[in-house]
């Protein structure tokens, strides 16, 4: 009878199950070309074993390295703001009381989040341009100094990617916040009415707090992203003056593998971008499972 | 009474006008995009469009609309989202019943579960899966835009969240009607999950209508570029070459009002849908993602 029960769970997994095998189980037993030098027209079977050379070169050309901390810096401080900035946004959102004013200012601060950035990429190249681009323009005008190369000086160019990265996301990170906000039990407050406590007071001794538990989940989730400094958002904004500074693995994976050819050394920063990740990730829910008894399903 | 004091008054003026302006950041470039988009040549080559357009135009819009090969990249766009959505949307419910049963309902589900989510935790990075699309010949085939991404491991975990959701008494009294697991999925399940369907349907046509990566990676041809790629082309590597100019347009076209043309075409299906459904992913996005 329990057997006959369970038939139809299996078949309804299994589609689902195939594709995962095929273009994701699959795909990982292909990390034995960061130990080869890989060859397209020998394959996977007859390309030559290296053993570790491709991880020695990783670690012993320049470029990598700097590469790897390009992606720990701007990741890094991405993590940083994308927490911080919405925590506080929701909060300040939180005391507009006009229902109306609050869902207008929502929704258009959701906006950026669904656009991609090839569409902001094209817009942000147009508006931050030195060549008489509209953020120059006003900062030329209203503070008579010179154009700011945003996108074509190295340090500026790791400033205009965060700033642009909370610009398309703090709105849609507000979500989590508003939502929490929308939780505190309305007595707390009631009562610290009572005893005469000010909004500001109310703010730091029951709103803050409340908010801490989703912040330390959305802190520690966002920690297996410490390598993940943006692939799409990168690609589409930088260019040749900016490598320097600018560059992360994931678009150093794709000119190594795409442009130059060498296979073998692109997978073996993307696996040494996946092991680390999945170390991150596992630590991360762990924390985020005993600080705030989060669990993902 | 904190609402009445006078420093709180002043606080919430400054802040309701503070949070509008941030909110203005967020669309005011998309105006200044629109305002280009119908300029004429001299003033937008020239910079001095800021939010209202110089020298009104429909002329870049005339010139975009007339080339075969971008309304040809708005139909594979279309064709991708609906079928790709379709697909996900399947494969996703079909999957995420299952997964929401408890551990004594149905043995092999955690199994199942650390199945799909190691996928999450672990890939094989860009060059093998490369190699994995190409040896099942899907290059330069239009099904390399939805098969690999069909199942998407995230929206099946927040419908699965959601469908747990739903009170046991519901699938019970399905099943002692006599109902099998697929009709109590598709009768009983799926009408009352239409919040959480329509956030994972907007996420995925979001997801659909803005990749372009497969499209520059896994094929050649322009002709069979989704939208997203073409404009990856146009927008960020400058390539006009698909857009044959004559002298007389050469004068009155600049290649920043075509630009910009395409840029806001290419976002305005995507700002209209998303506040259509801003209710629902609000609410499907908290009940999916955020469990206390």
């Amino acid at each position: 009878m329990k057997r006959i029960k369970n038939w139809p769970f299996h078949l309804m997994i299994l589609p689902s199950l195939i594709f995962l095998i095929v273009f994701n189980y699959v795909p990982m037993l292909g990390i034995v070309i960061a130990f080869q030098d890989f060859k397209p027209w020998l394959g996977v079977f007859d390309s030559k074993w290296i053993g570790l050379d491709n991880f020695r070169f990783l670690f012993e050309r320049k470029d990598s390295v700097q590469v790897i901390w390009n992606t720990f810096i701007i990741a890094g401080l991405k993590v940083i703001f994308n927490l911080v900035v919405p925590f506080f946004f929701a909060i300040l959102l939180n005391e507009i009381r006009k229902a109306f004013i609050s869902r207008t200012i929502q929704t258009l601060v959701y906006l950026p989040h669904f656009l991609s950035w090839v569409i902001l990429g094209g817009i942000l190249t147009d508006i931050l341009s030195t060549d008489g681009g509209l953020i120059n323009r006003m900062l030329v005008s209203v503070f008579n100094i010179d154009p700011i190369p945003f996108l074509s000086s190295g340090n500026w160019f790791r400033f205009t990617v965060v700033l642009s990265e909370i610009w398309k996301e703090f709105g849609y990170g507000t979500i989590v916040f508003i939502a929490a906000l929308a939780n505190i039990n309305p007595s707390l407050y009631e009562a610290s009415e009572v005893d005469g406590a000010s909004r500001w007071k109310q703010t730091i001794y029951i709103t803050i707090p409340s908010l801490l538990p989703m912040a330390v989940v959305v802190g520690t989730l966002s920690l297996g992203n410490i390598l993940n400094a943006g692939f799409d958002q990168i690609f589409n904004l930088y260019n040749s003056l900016v490598y320097a500074k600018g560059d992360i693995i994931d678009t150093f994976v794709y000119r190594t593998a795409i442009l130059e050819g060498n296979f073998g050394l692109a997978t073996a920063v993307g696996l040494f971008k996946s092991v680390v990740s999945m170390i991150l990730i596992v630590i991360s829910y762990r924390l985020a499972y005993k600080l705030a008894n989060y669990r993902v399903f | 009474m904190y609402h009445k004091t006078l420093p709180y008054r002043i606080f919430n003026i400054t802040n309701t006008i503070f949070l509008l302006l941030i909110a203005l950041c967020c669309i005011l470039p998309i105006f200044h995009i629109l305002a280009v988009s119908f300029s004429a040549k001299s003033a937008a080559d020239g910079n001095l469009v800021s939010f209202w357009p110089v020298g009104f135009t429909t002329i870049a819009y005339e010139k975009t609309l007339n080339n075969p090969i971008f309304l040809g990249s708005i139909w594979i766009a279309v064709k991708r989202t609906i079928l790709g959505t379709a697909l996900t949307l399947a494969l996703a419910c079909l999957a995420a019943y299952p997964l929401s049963k408890e551990v004594n309902a149905f043995k092999s589900r955690n199994i199942y579960a650390w199945i799909f989510v190691f996928t999450m935790i672990f890939n094989g990075g860009l060059v093998p899966f490369y190699v994995v699309i190409q040896k099942l010949q899907l290059m330069n085939s239009f099904w390399v835009l939805i098969i690999p991404s069909a199942v998407n491991v995230w929206l099946t975990i927040l419908l699965l969240n959601f469908f747990r959701g739903v009170p046991k008494e519901l699938e019970e009294a399905a099943l002692i009607d006599g109902a099998g697991h697929f009709r109590t999925l598709f009768s009983i399940y799926l009408p009352v999950s239409l919040p959480a369907l329509a956030t994972l349907g907007l996420f995925s046509i979001v997801f659909h209508w803005n990749s372009w990566f497969d499209g520059m990676l896994y094929i050649n041809d322009k002709t069979d570029y989704p939208l997203a790629t073409f404009l990856q082309t146009v927008i960020v590597q400058r390539d006009m070459s698909s857009m044959s100019f004559n002298p007389v347009e050469m004068a009155m076209l600049s290649q920043k009002t075509v630009r910009a043309s395409q840029i806001f075409l290419g976002a305005l299906p995507v700002m209209i849908i998303y506040p259509l459904l801003q209710k629902f992913f609000v609410k499907g996005l908290v009940l999916g993602s955020v469990k206390e």
